[in-house]
């Protein structure tokens, strides 16, 4: 529904030749599919929802929307904003402040080429209000909404022309912890029931994780892993994604075998450890052994078997409610774990920390 | 679609805006330098020459001879400094006074007088002045009788004509506005500063002089600075009573200059060419130190309730304070100009005086052709210059803050120009360009709209970029995704939005034109004559009774333009 091709955008900054926003990025977002691009602020991933808009004008590349070519450099077409086959919600929302909700959410069926009737205006805007769950508020001058409020508005003003692609630029960072997590909930679910295709950018992880059908991991206006959430999380393949999505533990270190399953032994101040291993690594390459906090069993007593054991002094453990948060003391490594919260220890505790194979990768230490 | 390489401007998505863009800008340049730089450069260059639009030229240094090294310089210097920075220290002092305790106090009944503050802003500085010399004149200011009734005393307290006089009577002009100044200064201090102070262990006294009154440093600095600026440039006063008392100031030399006979047009243009730089340098420094002032910035944009001081029984002498300004310096200026509308000539209130009150002065000025012409000019350049200005300056706006485009900085700075040029300077620079112009406008009211939209152009510039860059652009993308094209976007969107700020802008020109002097008073003469010249001239001829009538017709048109502007600004929710 949505392909990109290596779409380069650059953006000048006075005397040098430009910075490269966005950088060869290609991708495909098949019908009905929710695609998350995720990175860090300045990684090129609104440049790339504003490309497909037509809101910027990419440098080169082809973006296709709905079997339309709407921008490509190569024969130079450019579809403006304003025709292409688009909703858009933005991160400030832009609600028109001088129009009341049925006047904003109306206003793409007022102004858009082929003219809908007054009678279908009134019914298309109420199916939209109706919705987003806003169904009386319809005559209220859209200021006087709350911030959830004014999101949903936005939805419905994206949906009422029935885009063949919805565009999310982080729409819920402005809304409070509470409000997000089931503004998360209702989007997808709505997202689902009506089988939009939709491309949604953030820089939250949980909300990357929780609503995607497939993740774009960006950074530095490239695309450095795409897949699905549990790939991204369990199986990231460089340190910079394991490191943005979650919190993790690294332990630096050099391989010393690898077999051809994909797992090997790395070497490591703390001793040896068992791990899978990325197939383009080699004996001898320098790596880092990362491993989820949540995935790190704890021992109060030094166990009889079981691999990848460490002993370890514990550091400090904060009860946070749902886990406690130990830090452990290894030789030179300190690592985080979660545990129950039955757990009780003390600092200077010594303890026996098993890493478990699977749940450990070795990533290339470089970048 | 062309692909013209302008990528700052592609960021609002206006395609259609491509191609002019680049006209546009230019055109606006050559509009501005044309307002603003040329009459400039005209002064400057006429300074430096032996006669105005002459047959030769002779370049001299003559005209800064005449201007600098004669025996009045040393005295008019003086004069200028005591005038300015006794009117800026009195002004600090009442405005601070007033805001303090409007804001930071428990003085009774105080919120009341917030607006009443503001209520001198709404009297034209040459009626200021008129009102003024009718309440401490020293042969018949009634004020001065009153007192010397009261206390049986020889001779007259007070004389207005004189340097105190001066001061005093044009800084309670200037008051309203170092109250606001200063009432902003107080609200936007953050309570929990002085509050940490205390939870320090400071006490009141200690709080006060060492966080209180040194975040309030850099704005006390700038509000003297600026209020000096403008006392220097002013010309009300000095017209009014400092000419007759002989007590010139730099503006009354440049004024006489061009009045003498023959007019000394090189020495004016060189007296002008110095209180330009005087005031150029002004409003530099007071740029800088607001600038600088961001190191103490206490405004975040968040709205902070105020700690309140506990004055206990001095609140009550802060209440007298309010209730003797309200009356004496707000009212009484409003009540004799009243007064003195119905009198056929002035006398003193009384029982006999009763007698003598009638219509005839409103009556005569039914049947007076100078007072309908006057009035006509002065609506039709207060509306004209309005329109013109924000028309000009909307666009100038726009192109500065959304089209982004290389050098538009220099269209900012440009329209910020005429901040600094003072309005007798302003009337001295156009004069000197429109004698040598081929532009017939020379004593038509087309010179003084050039000259008002001039001026008031960094005005209109504010008004309309403060509602520019409240347009969040995404506002106007979200139209464009929405399938709206740059046309129904401008007429659905951005103009809708930009209304309110505008209209604000529109009004406040309209305001500050109807009740212009110093610039119109160079620049007005015969069938251009504006009410504002037209009320200097009658009152010099004596006829101070129907000037009071005019005064009174002149401030309810200027409070029927208010009451549009609240009724609008109401309307569309605009923060006055």
């Amino acid at each position: 529904m949505i392909e990109v091709k290596s779409l380069v955008k650059i953006f000048a900054d006075g005397k040098n030749a430009g910075v490269k926003a966005v950088d060869r990025v290609s991708f495909n977002v098949e019908e009905g599919r929710f695609y998350t691009l995720l990175g860090p602020s300045g990684c090129g991933k609104t440049t790339t929802l504003r490309c497909i808009a037509g809101l910027e004008k990419a440098d080169e590349g082809e973006i296709i929307v709905a079997g339309e070519k709407v921008y490509s450099a190569s024969d130079r077409t450019f579809v403006p904003a304003y025709r292409r086959p688009i909703g858009m919600v933005f991160q400030s929302y832009a609600i028109w402040p001088h129009m009341t909700v049925f006047e904003n959410v109306a206003f793409p069926l007022r102004v858009g080429k082929q003219k809908v009737s007054h009678d279908e205006i009134r019914k298309k805007v109420m199916t939209a209000i109706e919705q987003v769950e806003l169904g009386g508020y319809e005559d209220r001058m859209a200021t006087q909404l709350s911030g959830g409020q004014q999101q949903r508005l936005a939805l419905a003003r994206a949906l009422v022309r029935e885009p063949k692609v919805l565009l999310l630029d982080e729409p819920l960072s402005n809304l409070d912890a509470k409000l997000r997590e089931r503004m998360r909930v209702e989007l997808r679910e709505l997202q689902r029931r009506l089988g939009i295709t939709t491309l949604y950018v953030t820089h939250d992880q949980i909300e990357a994780l929780s609503m995607s059908n497939v993740i774009a991991v960006m950074s530095a206006g490239v695309t450095v892993q795409e897949g699905t959430p549990r790939e991204i999380y369990l199986q990231p393949r460089s340190k910079f994604v394991a490191q943005f999505i979650g919190s993790t533990n690294q332990i630096s270190g050099q391989v010393i075998n690898q077999a051809s399953d994909g797992t090997g032994t790395v070497r490591t101040d703390e001793g040896e450890i068992s791990c899978g291993i990325l197939s383009d690594l080699r004996t001898g390459d320098k790596v880092v052994v990362v491993v989820r906090p949540e995935s790190i069993v704890l021992h109060q007593r030094k166990p009889s078997h079981g691999d990848n054991v460490l002993e370890g002094k514990i550091g400090a453990a904060m009860f946070l409610g749902e886990y406690v948060d130990c830090t452990i003391e290894l030789g030179k490594n300190v690592l985080e774990t979660h545990q129950p919260h039955s757990l009780r220890v003390r600092r200077g505790d010594s303890v026996w920390v098993e890493l478990p194979p699977t749940d450990c990768m070795a990533l290339p230490a470089e970048q | 679609m062309a692909t013209v390489a302008l990528p700052r401007s592609e960021r609002t998505g206006f395609r259609l805006l491509r191609e002019p863009a680049l006209i546009i800008p230019i055109i606006g340049a050559g509009v501005l330098i044309y307002l603003a730089v040329l009459p400039l450069f005209m002064l400057v260059y006429g300074s430096f020459e032996k006669e105005v639009a002459p047959r030769e030229f002779v370049t001299t240094l003559e005209n800064y001879q005449n201007a600098y090294a004669s025996p009045y310089t040393y005295s008019t210097f003086v004069n200028s400094i005591i005038f300015a920075s006794g009117s800026a220290g009195l002004t600090f002092l009442l405005g601070t006074m007033l805001a303090w305790l409007t804001e930071r106090t428990n003085t009774p009944l105080r919120t009341l007088f917030v607006p009443i503050a503001v209520v001198p802003l709404i009297l034209p500085g040459v009626l200021e002045s008129i009102a003024w010399i009718f309440l401490l004149s020293p042969k018949f200011g009634y004020l001065n009788v009153a007192l010397q009734g009261l206390f049986g005393l020889q001779a007259a307290p007070f004389n207005v004509f004189s340097l105190p006089g001066m001061i005093w009577v044009h800084s309670v002009g200037q008051v309203p506005l170092a109250f606001l100044l200063m009432v902003a200064a107080f609200k936007s201090m953050d309570p929990s500063l002085e509050e940490s102070a205390m939870m320090s262990g400071a006490n009141t006294w200690q709080t006060f002089r060492r966080v209180t009154f040194r975040l309030l440093m850099p704005t006390t600095a700038s509000v003297l600075l600026i209020l000096f600026v403008r006392t220097l440039e002013s010309f009300e006063t000095p017209a009014l009573i400092g000419i007759p008392a002989r007590i010139y100031v730099y503006t009354s030399e440049i004024y006489l200059a061009f009045n003498e006979y023959p007019p000394d047009y090189g020495r004016g243009a060189a007296l002008a060419v110095g209180l330009l730089l005087l005031s150029a340098i002004g409003v530099w420094l007071y740029t800088r130190s607001t600038r600088e002032s961001k190191k103490y910035q206490t405004v975040t944009g968040k709205a902070f309730r105020p700690r309140q001081f506990d004055l206990g029984p001095w609140k009550w002498v802060g209440f007298s304070f309010l209730m003797v300004y309200f009356v004496f310096v707000v009212l009484m200026p409003f009540l004799v100009l009243f007064w003195a509308s119905f009198l056929p000539f002035f006398a003193t209130p009384g029982w006999d005086a009763l007698d003598k009150l009638s219509l005839d002065n409103y009556r005569y000025l039914l049947g007076f052709r100078p007072f309908w012409d006057a009035l006509q000019n002065s609506i039709i350049l207060a509306t004209s210059t309005a329109t013109v200005a924000m028309i000009l300056t909307s666009l100038i706006a726009w192109i500065v803050y959304k089209s982004r485009l290389p050098g538009s900085w220099l269209l900012d700075f440009l329209a910020f120009i005429p901040i600094t040029v003072p309005g007798i300077v302003m009337g001295m620079a156009l004069i000197l360009l429109y004698v040598a112009f081929p532009l017939p406008i020379y004593g038509t009211i087309w010179l003084l709209m050039i000259a008002y939209v001039t001026r008031y152009m960094p005005y209109g510039m504010r008004a309309a970029s403060g509602a520019i860059v409240q347009i969040h652009s995404e506002l106007e993308e979200a139209a464009s995704a929405s399938g709206a094209s740059w046309w129904e976007t401008f007429k659905r969107v951005t103009l809708p939005l930009l209304r309110p700020g505008i209209a604000a802008g529109w009004i406040y020109i309209c305001i500050v034109s109807f009740r212009e002097f110093s610039t119109s008073v160079l620049l007005a003469t015969g069938e251009s004559r504006v009410l504002s010249i037209l009320l200097f001239t009658m009152f010099e001829q004596g006829q101070v009774t129907v000037v009071a009538a005019i005064g009174i017709l002149m401030i309810l048109v200027l409070l029927i333009i208010v009451g549009i502007f609240y009724k609008i600004s109401g309307r569309f929710g605009i923060q006055t």
